[in-house]
């Protein structure tokens, strides 16, 4: 008890310290874990807020057990939809490998029904619409799942509060969440918020049978736009199988001037 | 020499004897430092140890694991009694079986008709979902159509459905720490008790188990089987030949010591050499307690047989020594060196069973001439009066022998030729499930897969395409598919999974479901374009890498085989890559590799290696026979009898059984350096009657017979009964070993009475004209 109440003070000072005192969750009352748990997700997802659209340039390296890498490169367009129940809109296309460029796909974001999805392959010429509740599934052959990747909305899961700790230079909420959508591949996560920014800093993932299936570690934190942090490098370890993925944000830009008309099943063809 | 050997001997019994108490403590603290060791014992679950690291077709499996990812599985197996899959019921059982597989622990993958992913296409519209989603209220057309679509996709029909409809199979694909003999149980187990429960809860239902988590959780198993039913099986027999030879409390008691504290000091040692167990290795104190116990005879019959003639224990004891010490000595190596030669076999556990072997006889000699000595100075013996084995029977079989002479050479060596002749009968066969006798529940499971639902042996192929991202170039892809037409149209070939289906799968959905497009695509970058979005669509714990490697410049073939023996595999895979070589382009060519390949070499691999072997320890053997003799043309002699009884037996055995495995690689070695005891304990007699006696040759047989005949049959038959004991072995390659070897040194003996006594008076003929001083036999 001593331990966490120590605990507890420590990070409130902390808190005070950061000057976002007005901000925090100052309702850290470690009795009720759910209550702070979701408090400080709610934070993280408050601070996110508001960012509009972004545009990323991202590489994917892909590594099994024995090393052997292959590389992947992709645009992402990310529309921010702010209606409840409803998640990102997202644009992906494909530059790298040469024989998959302009491949692209579209994916409006749902909390808890499949998401909607548009795939569009430039040999084919035709835009495809998949149904799929396909979310556990891996993001074309990376360690990252689609539901690790898709848009993260606060309603997805269930929090709570397991105990504050140093997370390498800073202080760490960490927070078990219970996916509470149906046909995720998990059955609960853990992740490390940092209590100065509120940002992700690691996540570990239980597989169905509750045993660590894999770790993400979020680094190379950006800020933009005086607010909004972005992680530039995560990687992602599988210890069931030995892969790793690293994906690596070459460059983010805020409001371009994105229209969520520029995201629709029609725009597929005309990515390139 | 001898004399001074004779001297030594006497000397040293007396210090035994003296320091009787020291030796005990020594001898105990000496085992119990040994045996130590065993703590650092475990089993080995790696099918892999039974082919060495240079071994050219594990280098091939190797080299394609790495490429793709390795997985173990297991196949849960569902037969309803009556009628087929495709009913609400069985379903709905299939779909929970499917769930719940998700907590076998170490799986990261489920698959079974209910949960593949099937894919609709209408129009522009892709519906990827569950083939079964919910089982309630199917109708019949409902069920209809999954049937359908089950039988027409490749990658589950004669795979994961029956052609009948009536068996299907739940995949479970595990992840397994390498080498982890608890981990694979805890996953196995895990799996055989949701099987039970299922059977239990399901009378009209059977559930099998295979795969090759099951397959390597049976090795282990067998050899603890082994250890746990055969040791003290061969205990048993040992203290009831012995109670029933010796007649005495504490000479089987001492026996029993000898031998109890050579296993120790042997797995104590392998322990200390840190190796793991295999069936194979398993064997060694089944093996080393059969042998330890002959030297213990020796000493001790002699020991005895100057009691009842009067000496007292000490006086008995030392003589028994001065006789037995050389014999002992030298049929211990002869036996040290047949056991070492394994070491040429191919298959690491067989190294493992002859170095153990080894040391147990090592220390068999070191403790019957130390240990037991001085443990019968301690203990109370006391014999009865004279009560002479029945030598008055060896003798009238020695005149029996010596007037047959003729017909007996006759009739002998038309036996020999003939048996011998027989060797081409023998068909070398290794199917690795068929290691398990049918009283294993994975043999009698896999059985059952295989006449139910699919093949368990596979071959595989890793097919280069042109460089990176070749296995989108059209021109790969068709002659890819070529390869696996001709591959389903083999005879025994039950399933091909080629990543061309799912491109021609690909296809026809990306054309809303029109059947005229389930073919190839004929441009490299929509192939490129088809398999990211198959990428894209792969559920849970399924990724590309299975099948194609991670720079996209080869794709895996797997072909599912009906129970097709060794040489249709072996002539199977190289019909396959000459017909690659043949019609496709050159980077195409691939060798076919994976387990049951790897097997199906390995019988002609070990015959080949343990040639040398055998060889060697032949001629050292033999030389070890000349020198211990002391008499060239006796040595020269006695190959014959050393040589021809493992190729009757051979015979034998292709007239009786026909088919063999492993096991027939090593048994020639193995067998030699005990089979030599006989003829040496027999020719040493001869030696000493013509040499001593001036005997005519007749006269040395029947003295051979008179000395030894008694005490060869006793201990033929021990070794005979230990052998044998490993027949009953759920591991066919130590059944086989075990019943081929007690063959052998059956006919061994039978060869001796009644091949080896004609052979020596039709060419040992001219006068004796050895000195007597010298000829005390060094191998008496």
């Amino acid at each position: 008890m001593n331990k966490i109440l120590l605990a507890s003070v420590f990070s409130l000072s902390l808190a005070v310290f950061a000057g976002s005192l007005s901000s925090a969750p100052a309702l850290a009352d470690n009795s009720d874990p759910v209550a702070k748990g979701t408090a400080v997700a709610e934070e993280w997802d408050r601070r996110d807020q508001g960012f509009g659209d972004s545009e990323a340039i991202m590489k994917m390296e892909l590594e099994n057990r024995h090393g052997e890498k292959s590389l992947r490169e992709m645009r992402q367009q990310i529309f921010e939809i702010k209606e409840d129940g409803l998640g990102d809109k997202s644009l992906t296309i494909f530059d790298e490998p040469r024989d998959v460029k302009g491949t692209a796909f579209l994916s409006f974001a749902k909390t808890f029904d499949p998401d909607d999805q548009w795939l569009y392959l430039p040999a084919l010429k035709r835009v495809k619409r998949i149904s799929s509740k396909n979310k556990s599934g891996p993001f074309v052959g990376s360690e990252f799942a689609y539901e690790d990747l898709s848009a993260q909305e606060l309603k997805k899961y269930t929090y709570t509060w397991l105990r504050d700790e140093a997370c390498g230079e800073l202080q760490c909420a960490v927070v078990e969440q219970i996916p509470v959508y149906e046909d995720s591949g998990y059955t609960r996560m853990v992740t490390w918020y940092d209590l100065s920014e509120y940002r992700q800093q690691k996540i570990d993932y239980y597989d169905r049978k509750n045993e660590l299936l894999k770790t993400l570690n979020f680094g190379d934190y950006r800020q933009y736009l005086d607010k909004y942090w972005r992680s530039h490098d995560m990687f992602m370890v599988n210890h069931q199988t030995g892969k790793k993925t690293r994906l690596v944000f070459e460059k983010i830009e805020f409001q371009t001037g994105l229209q969520e008309s520029d995201l629709t099943k029609n725009s597929l063809k005309r990515v390139n | 020499m001898s004399r001074f050997l004779d001297r030594l001997s006497v000397s040293y019994a007396k210090g035994v004897i003296r320091w009787r108490w020291l030796v005990l403590l020594m001898a105990l603290l000496a085992t119990l430092a040994a045996a130590s060791g065993g703590r650092f014992l475990s089993f080995t679950s790696d099918y892999r140890v039974f082919f060495g690291e240079d071994n050219p077709q594990l280098m091939a499996y190797e080299g394609l694991q790495n490429i793709y990812t390795k997985t173990d599985n297991i196949l849960f197996v569902l037969k309803p009694r009556e009628g087929t899959i495709f009913t609400p019921k069985w379903l709905e059982i299939v779909k929970d079986l499917t769930e719940e597989s998700w907590q076998v622990p170490y799986s990261i993958r489920v698959d079974s008709i209910t949960n593949f992913q099937n894919t609709e296409a209408v129009e522009d519209d892709l519906t990827v979902a569950d083939l079964v989603e919910e089982t309630g209220g199917l109708s019949k057309a409902g069920l209809e159509r999954i049937e359908e679509i089950a039988q027409s996709e490749p990658v589950l029909a004669g795979r994961i459905i029956s052609d009948d409809s009536k068996t299907t199979g739940v995949q479970v694909t595990l992840q397994l720490p390498t080498d982890d003999a608890v981990a694979l149980n805890d996953a196995v187990t895990f799996a055989e008790n949701m099987a039970a429960e299922i059977e239990a809860a399901n009378p009209d239902l059977e559930v099998a188990i295979t795969g090759l988590a099951p397959l390597s959780n049976a090795f282990p198993r067998a050899s603890i089987a082994d250890m746990s039913t055969l040791t003290p099986l061969m205990f048993l027999i040992i203290i009831v030949c012995l109670v029933g030879f010796l007649r005495s409390f504490w000479g089987t008691l001492g026996t029993l010591l000898v031998t109890i504290f050579s296993v120790l000091v042997a797995m104590g040692a392998a322990g200390f050499a840190g190796i793991k167990l295999t069936p194979p290795s398993a064997m060694a104190p089944t093996i080393i307690l059969t042998i330890a116990i002959a030297d213990c005879v020796h000493i001790l019959v002699t020991m005895f047989h100057e009691m009842r003639h009067g000496k007292d224990k000490r006086e008995a004891i030392v003589e028994s020594m001065r006789v037995n010490m050389q014999p002992v000595f030298l049929t211990s190596f002869t036996t040290v060196i047949g056991f070492l030669s394994l070491n040429f076999s191919e298959a690491p556990p067989f190294h493992d069973l002859g170095n153990i072997a080894a040391v147990g006889v090592v220390a068999a000699w070191v403790i019957s001439i130390a240990f037991l000595p001085a443990f019968m100075a301690v203990v109370p013996v006391r014999v009865k009066a004279v009560v002479e084995g029945n030598s008055s029977f060896m003798e009238r079989f020695g005149d029996f022998v010596v007037a047959q002479r003729t017909k007996l050479l006759v009739v002998m060596g038309f036996i020999v030729v003939g048996t011998s002749s027989m060797i081409s009968m023998i068909k070398l066969d290794d199917r690795f499930i068929e290691y398990f006798d049918t009283s294993v529940p994975f043999r009698v499971d896999s059985d059952f897969t295989r006449e139910n639902l699919t093949g368990v042996y596979q071959i595989e192929f890793s097919i280069s395409g042109d460089g990176t991202g070749g296995v989108s170039n059209p021109v790969y892809l068709a002659h890819l598919e070529d390869f696996s037409n001709w591959l389903r149209a083999q005879p025994g070939v039950v399933h091909v999974n080629s990543m061309t289906d799912i491109m021609k799968r690909l296809n026809k959905s990306m054309h809303g479901d029109d059947e005229s497009f389930y073919k190839l695509p004929q441009e490299r970058d929509l192939a490129a374009q088809y398999l990211l979005l198959y990428e894209m669509s792969l559920p849970y714990g399924l990724d590309l890498n299975s099948q194609i490697n991670i720079d996209k410049s080869a794709s895996r073939m797997t072909v599912t085989l009906d129970d097709v023996s060794s040489n249709e595999m072996r002539e199977l895979a190289e019909e396959a890559r000459g017909w690659l070589q043949k019609n496709a382009p050159g980077y195409m060519d691939a060798e076919g590799t994976g387990a049951a390949v790897m097997f199906s070499y390995i019988a002609d691999r070990n015959i080949k290696s343990m040639l040398m072997g055998t060889a060697l320890a032949f001629v050292l053997i033999s030389l070890s026979m000349v020198v211990a003799l002391r008499n060239l043309k006796l040595g020269l002699l006695s190959l014959i009898p050393n040589m021809v009884p493992a190729a009757m037996a051979f015979g034998i055995w292709g007239l009786v059984v026909g088919q063999v495995g492993l096991a027939v690689s090593v048994i020639a070695a193995t067998s030699l350096g005990l089979i030599v005891d006989a003829s040496v304990h027999f020719l040493s007699k001869y030696d000493r009657a013509r040499r001593e006696r001036n005997a005519s040759p007749e006269d040395a047989v029947r003295y051979g017979f008179k000395t030894v005949g008694t005490a060869l049959w006793v201990t033929t038959a021990v070794l005979v009964a230990g052998f044998a004991v490993l027949a009953l072995s759920t591991f066919s390659v130590n059944a086989d070993m075990g019943l081929l070897t007690a063959i052998t040194i059956a006919i061994a003996l039978a060869v001796d009475f009644l091949l080896l006594p004609p052979l020596l008076m039709l060419f040992d003929r001219e006068k004796a004209t050895a000195p007597a001083a010298t000829a005390a036999s060094a191998a008496e």
